[in-house]
């Protein structure tokens, strides 16, 4: 009874870590000048994949919560920025303003 | 290619109608091309006010007696208003600004109108929002030359402040964060009014001059300054190099490895620009035929200078026409008055 318990417990605790360590990675595309989501909520500790699916030269950052920024980031390229923080962030392309989104870490 | 873009699709079906239109007759204008342009440039109905900080009537007067207030500067004889002067246009007619002591500035400094529709501010889009702008020309040495740790107090010191802060922001009073706010959203509330241009959009076809209508269709067509200038506040609020002859590194003072941001700055408002020569960054050009001008040599070849620079071809004729529409956009309007400072 005892034995089994325990590694019922063991087996539990893999459970739940293993939930607390499932980030997921999000893909947001950038076409058009756009990004292909408006807002996206994600977990702490999820990342997002920018992708540059356009023909010209993109760019992403953000000053908020989690602060980043790609630079460049020629057609093709991608980043992959992992948000820890929990927060409201405004994401935009430094050189296209217009072209924004926002992101909600949970 | 991958991705076409909208706007350059628009931009060759516009120019497709014109040439099926008959270049031949320049005087006969392409009426189903004016209409279908005109649709671009409706002005919207309400002012956007952010969610962090709502319009109340409290606060935007609050913030137009902050604008105004000298006591907000380090030698106590600068305000806002000093260099975003509403009697000439909320800019200071100068090629380039002059601030605390007296000293130029680097850069012409820019009108606020309509700037609650802005996305990036500063001519090299280095602030995110009008309540961050606020607090850079109070604490730049430059501009304001004031002690940001003694801001509060001195304010706090004036009793006609403290009733006014204790209304409009019932529980916070005098600090940094509500100045800031009362003075982004007075400035929200600087939008330009009903110019002729407008009156015509709105299908009044007596509302501007023929030639001004000519001048509408180059803007959209031959002369390609949709490119940049588009909708109704006339800004693609993005940064372009457009060929001008100084060293400023523009955006690229931000994004140092974007070539295409190297002299590269925002494209302003054209709404009441006959208002506010001399124009540019650097207060270079002297006056809309010189702007024209420009664009229509194509500005100085270099990798950063934008795509959509290139010689234009207009003759003299036409290059009058782009300023006679230009000065279609100008609002008649009141007088602004100075408030009371409260002491
Ligand atoms: C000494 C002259 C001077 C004073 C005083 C001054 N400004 Fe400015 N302002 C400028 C100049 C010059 C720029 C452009 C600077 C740049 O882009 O590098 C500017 C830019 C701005 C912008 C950005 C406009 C845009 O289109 O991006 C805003 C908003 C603004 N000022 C508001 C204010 C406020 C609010 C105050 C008072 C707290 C103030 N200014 C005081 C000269 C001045
Ligand atoms: C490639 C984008 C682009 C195109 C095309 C363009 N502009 Fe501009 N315009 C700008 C930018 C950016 C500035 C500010 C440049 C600077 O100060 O360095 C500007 C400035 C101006 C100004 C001065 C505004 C001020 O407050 O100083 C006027 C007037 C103007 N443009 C009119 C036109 C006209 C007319 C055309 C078409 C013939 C045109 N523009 C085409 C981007 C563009
Ligand atoms: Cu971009």
């Amino acid at each position: 009874m005892l034995r089994i318990s325990l590694s019922l417990l063991a087996a539990l605790g893999l459970v739940v870590s293993a939930i607390a360590l499932a980030a997921t990675d999000h893909t947001v595309t950038e076409k058009g000048k756009k990004f292909s989501e408006k807002k996206l909520t994600i977990q702490a500790g999820d990342s997002i994949t920018f992708v540059n699916d356009d023909n010209i030269t993109h760019n992403v950052y953000s000053k908020k919560v989690n602060q980043f920024d790609t630079g460049a980031q020629k057609p093709g390229a991608s980043d992959r920025i992992v948000f820890k923080n929990k927060g409201k962030q405004k994401v935009r392309c430094a050189i296209h303003p217009k072209m924004k989104m926002t992101v909600v870490v949970e | 290619m991958k991705l076409i873009d909208v706007r350059a699709v628009a931009f060759c079906a516009a120019m497709l109608a014109v040439f099926s239109a008959g270049i031949s007759s320049a005087s006969q204008l392409d009426k189903s091309s004016l209409e279908q342009w005109k649709t671009d440039y409706v002005r919207p109905g309400l002012v956007p006010f952010p969610e962090d900080n709502p319009y109340t009537v409290e606060k935007a007067d609050l913030g137009k007696k902050l604008f105004f207030d000298p006591r907000l500067s380090g030698s106590n004889a600068i305000s806002c208003a000093s260099c975003h002067n509403p009697a000439f246009s909320w800019g200071d007619g100068l090629a380039k600004g002059v601030g605390h002591g007296s000293r130029q500035l680097g850069r012409r400094t820019p009108t606020i109108w309509n700037l609650a529709w802005a996305e990036l501010l500063m001519w090299d889009g280095r602030f995110e929002t009008l309540e961050e702008q606020a607090l850079g020309p109070m604490a730049a040495d430059v501009e304001m030359a004031q002690d940001m740790s003694t801001i509060v107090g001195e304010l706090s010191a004036i009793p006609g402040y403290r009733a006014l802060f204790n209304i409009a922001f019932p529980d916070e009073g005098i600090t940094i964060d509500t100045i800031a706010k009362a003075i982004a959203t007075y400035e929200r509330t600087v939008v330009t009014g009903i110019a002729p241009f407008d009156r015509w959009v709105a299908g009044d076809e007596t509302a501007i001059p023929e030639e001004a209508k000519r001048g509408f269709a180059l803007f959209n067509s031959k002369a390609n300054c949709v490119a940049c200038h588009s909708g109704w506040n006339f800004t693609d609020d993005s940064f372009h190099d457009i060929g001008l002859n100084d060293d400023d590194p523009g955006r690229a003072a931000e994004l140092p490895g974007v070539e295409k941001m190297r002299h590269a700055f925002k494209t302003p408002t054209l709404r009441n620009i006959d208002l506010r020569a001399p124009f540019m960054h650097d207060g270079s050009l002297t006056d809309l035929a010189a702007v024209v001008r420009h664009y229509n040599a194509g500005g100085i070849q270099r990798p950063s200078l934008s795509d959509d620079m290139k010689p234009l071809g207009l003759t003299p004729a036409e290059e009058s026409y782009l300023v006679a529409f230009m000065e279609t956009l100008t609002s008649p309007e009141e007088p602004v008055s100075i408030p009371l400072m409260p002491r």
